[in-house]
């Protein structure tokens, strides 16, 4: 009796198929597909590129390093450092005041609603279009590559402004305005003190990400190590553009550090 | 003994003495820094004194925004925009997950193996999409193809630095009962690992996706497909209209994906 309820009971897997990930998989999976006929990616293709790529990688070996192109270099590399450190002191100027306007514990909800309006219109576009339209606004050059990276930075910025604000305690606002401060006063000494360190963390990482755009914004015509690069591709020195791809490669390594250590510092 | 510690005010101070010798250092460097860099760029005023004119012509020949060109070419780029971000996302964490296995010290015991996969991370993260998709277009031709696989070798990094973090912060209670039981390698990954790692694995790969889309919807511009494709066909053309147009839909594409992972995100947790 009880011999044969034991074997009637449905055997218990250690591991039962997980049917709606087997389906996940398998769409995704028949997307792919579909997706790669559709833009046209074909195995041939992948060929024939892949023969282009060893005689492109040996055009590329060793990296120039001519004088005159080392100092186009060292003019393009500066030109974009300049660029970075620029954008990010101005964007870190910024970005207090139109953080502390979006955060919606301090100011008044129109004000707050606007400046969050304002701070994702900056974020949604790619600092490479809004390059554009200022190369076209104030011409080529550095400003229009610098402006186009103050905008990516108060996007950035801004925003995890708003929300250290937002997130801090208002015991020690309320404690202040208790005293009968003024809204400045209420700022530099019961809201920075708070935020600080976190803001501090967030313009660390912007700087670094300002070096890495700064060397794309010279693409479309803002100036800096982009420009050279750009030139050196439609010049086909591969070999030069090899020499500049390491040289972005090792600056911003060392901006991650540099960053890092500013982090540490200001923990 | 007390008697002379209490004697005078005692200075209380929120940092030491080297915290702040360091701190003012680098507030001193960050001052040279930024000297140096504004007094050495190289700013062209002629160029400043029509910014206004310039700005206001610019947005005057964007409107009205041509929307008829959007049923012939932008529809089209949109759709290869998405399928671009996407499949460069799916080809990202294929490659990511191989290399953060290398990388996870939980998995790969090797020191100079985890060296290996963390200079594979940081080299595909170091150059810009826009960078890679330079090299693709000059080795693939312009086109998809060179877009797809500049967004999938540049999102390498991103991706694998976060799953090698996840992976190695698995619990071993798991990968012990399965190792006792004599499971096999690839079992213990796939029932041991796979289901601890699966939320954050989900989690990067939808962000990731969301950044990729805004990303590919700029290759274009280097020859790398999709709706760049169009802005740049449109602004060589100096047809400020259709630009506007192009402009307009990647705000739109990019605020409807920000709000689907938002959505996603909140139903996952």
């Amino acid at each position: 009796m009880s011999d044969t309820s034991l074997s009637a009971r449905p055997q218990r897997l250690a591991f039962p198929p997980n049917w709606p990930a087997r389906i996940g998989f398998t769409a995704l999976a028949l997307y792919v597909l579909y997706a790669s006929t559709v833009v046209d990616i074909t195995w041939a293709r992948f060929l024939t590129g892949l023969e282009q790529g060893s005689r492109f990688l040996s055009r590329m070996f060793p990296p120039n390093t001519a004088a005159d192109k080392l100092a186009l270099l060292h003019s393009g590399m500066s030109e974009s450092l300049q660029i970075a450190i620029i954008a990010t002191a101005v964007g870190v100027l910024l970005s207090l005041p139109l953080g502390l306007a979006a955060a919606r514990n301090l100011a008044p909800a129109p004000l707050a609603w606007a400046s969050r309006g304002l701070i994702v219109a900056f974020r949604t576009f790619h600092p490479v279009i809004v390059a554009i339209l200022f190369v076209k606004a104030v011409g080529f050059g550095a400003l229009a590559g610098m402006l186009a990276l103050v905008v990516a930075s108060l996007g950035f910025l801004s925003k995890l402004i708003a929300e250290a604000v937002e997130e801090m305690s208002m015991k020690q606002v309320e404690a202040v305005r208790a005293t009968g401060a003024s809204f400045l006063a209420v700022v530099i000494m019961a809201v920075l003190p708070q935020v600080m360190a976190r803001f501090i963390g967030f313009s660390a990482y912007q700087l670094d990400s300002n070096l890495r755009n700064s060397a794309l914004v010279g693409l479309v015509g803002g100036g800096g190590i982009g420009a050279t690069l750009f030139t050196a591709f439609q010049r086909f020195d591969y070999d030069f553009v090899l020499t500049i791809v390491l040289a972005i490669i090792g600056i911003v390594m060392v901006g991650e550090i540099v960053s890092g250590f500013m982090r540490r510092l200001f923990q | 003994m007390t008697a002379t510690s209490v004697t005078g005010p005692r200075q209380w101070h929120r940092f030491s003495l080297t915290e702040r010798i360091m701190r003012s250092a680098f507030y001193l460097m960050a001052l040279i820094a930024i000297v140096w860099s504004l007094r050495s760029i190289e700013i062209i005023p002629e160029f400043l004194y029509d910014a206004p004119q310039q700005t206001v012509d610019l947005f005057a020949r964007m409107w009205p925004i041509d929307w008829a060109w959007y049923p012939k070419v932008v529809h089209a780029a949109l759709l290869e925009t998405l399928h671009i971000a996407t499949l460069g996302t799916v080809l990202a964490v294929l490659i990511a997950s191989l290399v953060a296995l290398l990388v996870a010290r939980n998995i790969t015991r090797s020191a100079v193996l985890n060296g290996i996969g963390r200079f594979i991370l940081v080299a595909t993260r170091s150059v810009h999409a826009v960078v890679w998709a330079l090299f693709f277009v000059a080795v693939f031709g312009p086109g998809a193809l060179a877009g797809t696989l500049a967004i999938a070798v540049h999102s390498i990094g991103f991706t694998g630095k976060f799953l090698s973090e996840a992976i190695e912060e698995v619990k071993s209670g798991p990968i012990e009962a399965l190792t006792a039981a004599g499971a096999p390698p690839l079992a213990i990954l796939l029932k041991g690992y796979w289901p601890q790692v699966k939320p954050a694995f989900l989690a990067i790969a939808m962000f990731r996706w969301d950044i990729n889309v805004r990303e590919s919807a700029v290759l274009g511009l280097v020859g790398g497909g999709g709706l760049g494709m169009a802005l740049d066909t449109a602004m060589s053309n100096l047809y400020w209209d259709q630009a506007g147009l192009v402009l307009f839909v990647i705000f739109v594409i990019v605020i409807a994906v920000e709000i689907v992972t938002a959505w996603i995100r909140g139903r996952m947790i």
